[in-house]
């Protein structure tokens, strides 16, 4: 997600390198996302090669905004 | 014991977003020698302007085309040391120079610069002169704002430098040539030494 918050979207070699997980990893976490609505997946062919985008819904970011507020929160109560 | 966690967190996250979106291995060490370069044209042009003989220099005299080739030779020589540092760089760093985030930064980088670029070619062939100095500044300040979204914070106040240099620069129509050297020069020297002695010595 704080990839996708940044960056209008990401496909699937640049979250995998970037984050250091295998393919499966990636996906399974990814398909979760998709479920909760925070993240979109775009599957589309690049001439012949398939291509997997990824990029943050508006929930999604809420959800992530809303996370780092509440870990701030936390650190700030100490 | 919780609150390292949710630290570890916060700067993993802080971590992932750069590295995404930020290209690291621009070298501050180039910048210096542009804003090097620059000076020295500078210095050309102004011994090339006082042994220029008429009081108007026209577009086809010598002396324009001579400060027309030191301009592109310090343009050419300063994108050419940039873009060798900076591949030395990336070489260091373990990165490649040639990524999504570096492309997303030349194109951010290219867009206001090349339109500047055909602006001040426009004003150059209906004789505007005055303008061509603060559109060139300015057009330049705005690439630099819009590259710095992909690479080091402090290009966004080189940009923003510029940009205020080349906005006063209208008022003085006379000294195109002493606010380029300020811009072009000791802009990029200065931002270019902090830059270097923030990243470049990792």
């Amino acid at each position: 997600m704080s990839i996708l918050m940044v960056n209008d979207s990401a496909d699937f070699n640049t979250l995998k390198e970037l984050l250091g997980v295998t393919d499966g990893n990636l996906a399974s976490h990814a398909k979760a996302l998709e479920s909760e609505n925070y993240i979109m997946i775009q599957k589309q062919f690049i001439g012949k090669k398939p291509n997997t985008s990824y990029s943050a819904t508006k929930e999604g970011r809420k959800a992530f905004t809303d996370h780092i507020d509440a870990l701030e929160k936390l650190i700030q109560k100490r | 014991m919780e609150e390292k966690d949710y630290l570890k967190d916060i700067s993993e996250i802080k971590n992932l977003m750069n590295r995404s979106s930020q290209f690291i291995s621009l070298s501050g060490l180039s910048g210096i020698l542009a804003g090097v370069y620059a000076l020295i044209g500078a210095f050309i042009a102004k011994m090339l302007l006082a042994n220029h003989e008429s009081y108007y220099i026209i577009l086809e005299s010598h002396t324009f085309k001579m400060m027309l080739l030191t301009a592109f030779s310090v343009l050419a020589m300063s994108v050419a040391t940039a873009a060798i540092m900076t591949y030395f760089k990336a070489q260091k760093q373990g990165e490649n120079i040639w990524n999504k985030t570096s492309k997303r930064l030349m194109i951010n980088f290219l867009i206001p610069l090349v339109t500047g670029g055909i602006f001040a070619l426009l004003l150059l062939r209906n004789e505007i002169y005055g303008l061509i100095a603060p559109v060139t500044l300015i057009f330049y300040g705005l690439a630099c704002v819009n590259a710095s979204q992909n690479t080091f914070r402090d290009v966004r106040y080189l940009g923003i430098t510029v940009i205020i240099l080349g906005l006063i620069s209208t008022e003085f129509s006379g000294y195109a040539l002493e606010f380029w050297a300020l811009g072009f020069g000791f802009c990029h020297i200065i931002y270019g030494a902090i830059m270097h002695f923030k990243y470049d010595r990792k």
